[in-house]
């Protein structure tokens, strides 16, 4: 499964401050009668590189999804940001206006152009004039290597570029904080370097991520935490060298020696 | 297995593309995997082509030899007995004899051009709406056609109808006010309100001071009960579309909410709705209805209809939007959510947008159901086509016709609804961005 990433990362904006973007504490949630999350505690500290791993089922999306607001929890403290997240629309809105999202399925917009899928959420959140949000549109494209598909739409366009609009569609909300939701999983493997390589540079700049993926070769290069989930819980969390080289639970073991194995 | 041959193969170059085979394109090609197939298929062709020219023999003789010129039908038997020997053919003089009173009911004939300059004045305010490329301008016509429509067929003075419309105006601005304090429901509770209060009770006296201080632009007044023709199916039809569509999104989102009592309502509506036959609520709106009203209160029988008729596909329309929403994966939702898009924005920008475009072929299709169901009015003493074709008959001169005005009535009714059927095609064609 790990993808290799060649080339060199430059660390120089790849600091860890002290500010905490995301706390969450004691969180449970349930899906009817079945217990998904199960006492979460997470602090996110602002700068950090996360990457969530574990077997599917284990509530690593769900617990992503629950950072703004996709998914509901019943109990314990989520704050993103300082805003405690409550059923109050209002501070919902904010928050998500701030953290970024990618998913599985890029969840592109197929009646707009990519440059419209781009500006939309700027110019009707935000109220950024339309001239302007297609400034920050088309920059944000330059940044994803496709300014030429601005026109098309996202049929026309390659699963490995869908996903990089999809994070340009994020960075126009200019967000202090971007979750990726197993972003590379639906895509051919010769997209996945594509898609990684716009994640690390995003990275490089300082930006906050939180990624629940499978792409252990990005785990270790550009994280500075690894979190292992296992039945609703954090099993492990560790700095990538140690996480991979000496885990400490059984179930981390196991889990990597199957993903790792071939 | 031999050891011989190696397996490795290496490509030297890459082809280019060739074209197609001669016999396996074009005409022929066609006409030999459709028509030709097998010999089974051959005779299903040929004789399917005899069954053709044998209806077509029969038929075209009788359309195309048809008199224009007759004033009853008895006149019209004369002529082909003069022509042809016999009296198989069409007489075409009842639509000719009776055109204007198929179109226009019993309007006053010197009126006439308040239908004419209606009928046009709509055409020109859709255009807009259905076409992308017609200036947005005209949009501010088709927003004032509806209140055009009522004072040019109705007739009486502008004062009328610009107080409706200046209703519609004050509850917007009160909409607008509320808005700012946040609360959809409460903005829209007192653009109601504001509105009702503005026509129940202060419009009809403002309305009846400038009526006798200026009577501006009088027309003379033309009752309900004299519409008639394709003039009245036109006007409940297309009031009906125009209606339904909205209300039909409402219900659809409503029947989706999460809030309770506007769920139960919204089903509940819907739900009772189609289980009611169209006729039903066609008596209703003509006898019933006045029971329910205040004593006094005269409600215009067309208007009711039209509520009825709207009411009516609104509940079908909700159901086919309710198609398209669940049609489309939540992805769309999350991603809409994701970007802080709140509920109104997102239904606006994302979902409706898309929900529509799948339904396209639902919406229309009840638009269609809903421009032929007009024909049932007859039943409620609303002289429309098929109302009148009874009227006719009734008179001495055409006693005993009934193919002909059935085939025109008809062959009116299939231009309308084929043209709503091909623009529905193009939409959707148009709109076909996927590119699956």
């Amino acid at each position: 499964m790990s993808q290799a990433v060649e080339r060199q990362i430059d660390r120089s904006n790849m600091t860890v401050s002290d500010e905490v973007a995301i706390q969450i504490t004691n969180m449970n949630k349930w899906y009817g009668e079945f217990h998904v999350l199960r006492d979460i505690n997470l602090t996110v500290n602002r700068g950090e590189r996360i990457v969530i791993a574990g077997p599917s089922g284990s509530g690593k999306s769900t617990m992503i999804r629950c950072i703004n607001r996709l998914e509901e929890h019943q109990q314990g403290k989520i704050i993103v940001d300082g805003t405690e997240l409550t059923s109050d629309l209002k501070n919902i809105d904010k928050i998500r206006s701030e953290v970024g999202m990618c998913f599985q399925h890029f969840n592109l917009f197929p009646h707009l152009t990519i440059l419209e899928n781009c500006t939309l959420a700027p110019m009707w959140v935000r109220k950024t004039p339309k001239r302007e949000a297609e400034e920050i549109a088309m920059h944000f494209l330059e940044k994803v290597k496709i300014p030429d598909q601005a026109h098309k739409y996202p049929g026309m366009l390659s699963g490995g570029q869908q996903q990089r609009v999809a994070i340009a569609r994020s960075l126009c909300m200019k967000p202090r904080i971007m979750l990726f939701d197993e972003p590379t999983s639906a895509l051919d493997p010769e997209m996945i370097k594509e898609v990684l390589d716009t994640m690390i540079e995003l990275a490089e700049e300082g930006m906050t991520m939180l990624c629940v993926t499978h792409e252990m070769g990005f785990a270790r290069q550009v994280a500075n935490r690894v979190i292992f989930m296992d039945q609703g819980q954090i099993v492990e969390q560790n700095e990538p060298e140690e996480f991979f080289n000496n885990p400490k639970s059984e179930r981390t073991k196991l889990f990597l020696s199957q993903i790792l194995g071939h | 297995m031999s050891t011989t041959k190696s397996l490795a193969y290496v490509r030297k170059e890459m082809l280019d593309q060739q074209p197609a085979p001669r016999s396996q394109v074009g005409f022929t090609r066609w006409a030999r995997d459709n028509l030709f197939s097998g010999w089974f298929n051959t005779v299903l062709t040929l004789v399917s082509l005899f069954v053709i020219y044998k209806v077509l023999a029969a038929t075209l003789p009788w359309i195309f030899g048809g008199v224009w010129n007759a004033d009853s039908l008895a006149q019209c038997r004369v002529i082909m007995n003069e022509a042809y020997g016999n009296t198989h053919h069409a007489c075409w003089a009842v639509i000719h004899e009776r055109w204007n009173q198929l179109l226009y009911g019993f309007y006053p004939e010197t009126q006439y051009w308040r239908a004419n300059l209606a009928f046009v004045l709509m055409l020109a305010s859709l255009a807009p709406v259905l076409f992308d490329k017609v200036p947005r301008k005209m949009l501010y016509l088709t927003m004032a056609f509806p209140f055009l429509l009522v004072w040019l067929v109705w007739g009486g003075t502008i004062w009328g109808v610009t107080s409706v419309a200046f209703g519609f105006a004050l509850g917007g601005i009160a909409f607008k006010l509320v808005d700012r304090f946040g609360s959809m429901a409460l903005s829209a509770i007192a653009a109601v309100a504001v509105a009702a209060v503005w026509w129940l009770f202060i419009g009809p006296s403002v309305v009846e001071g400038l009526n006798s201080v200026a009577p501006l632009g009088h027309l003379e007044e033309v009752q309900s009960r004299d519409l008639g023709g394709f003039m009245i199916c036109v006007i409940i039809g297309i009031s009906g579309i125009a209606l339904s569509l909205p209300i039909g999104i409402v219900l659809a989102l409503g029947r989706q909410s999460d809030l309770f009592i506007v769920k139960t309502i919204c089903v509940g509506f819907i739900e009772f709705i189609r289980g009611v036959p169209l006729i039903t609520l066609l008596f209703t709106a003509s006898l019933l209805l006045n029971y329910f009203l205040p004593p006094g209160t005269t409600f215009d029988l067309t208007l009711r209809v039209i509520i009825m008729v709207t009411l009516f596909s609104s509940a079908y329309m909700a159901e086919v939007i309710r198609g398209g929403l669940a049609a489309l994966p939540k992805g769309q939702y999350e991603a809409a959510d994701a970007l802080g898009l709140d509920y109104w924005k997102a239904q606006r920008l994302i979902i409706m947008p898309q929900a529509l475009k799948i339904s396209i072929p639902g919406i229309v299709n009840t638009f269609i159901g809903l421009f032929k169901d007009t024909t049932l009015v007859m039943f409620i003493g609303i002289y429309d086509m098929l109302g009148l074709s009874n009227a006719i008959r009734a008179n001495a001169a055409w006693n005993g016709i009934y193919w002909e005005l059935f085939i025109f009535i008809g062959g009116v009714f299939w231009i309308c609804c084929f043209a709503m059927s091909r623009y529905s095609q193009w939409l959707e064609r148009k709109l076909r961005t996927d590119h699956r």
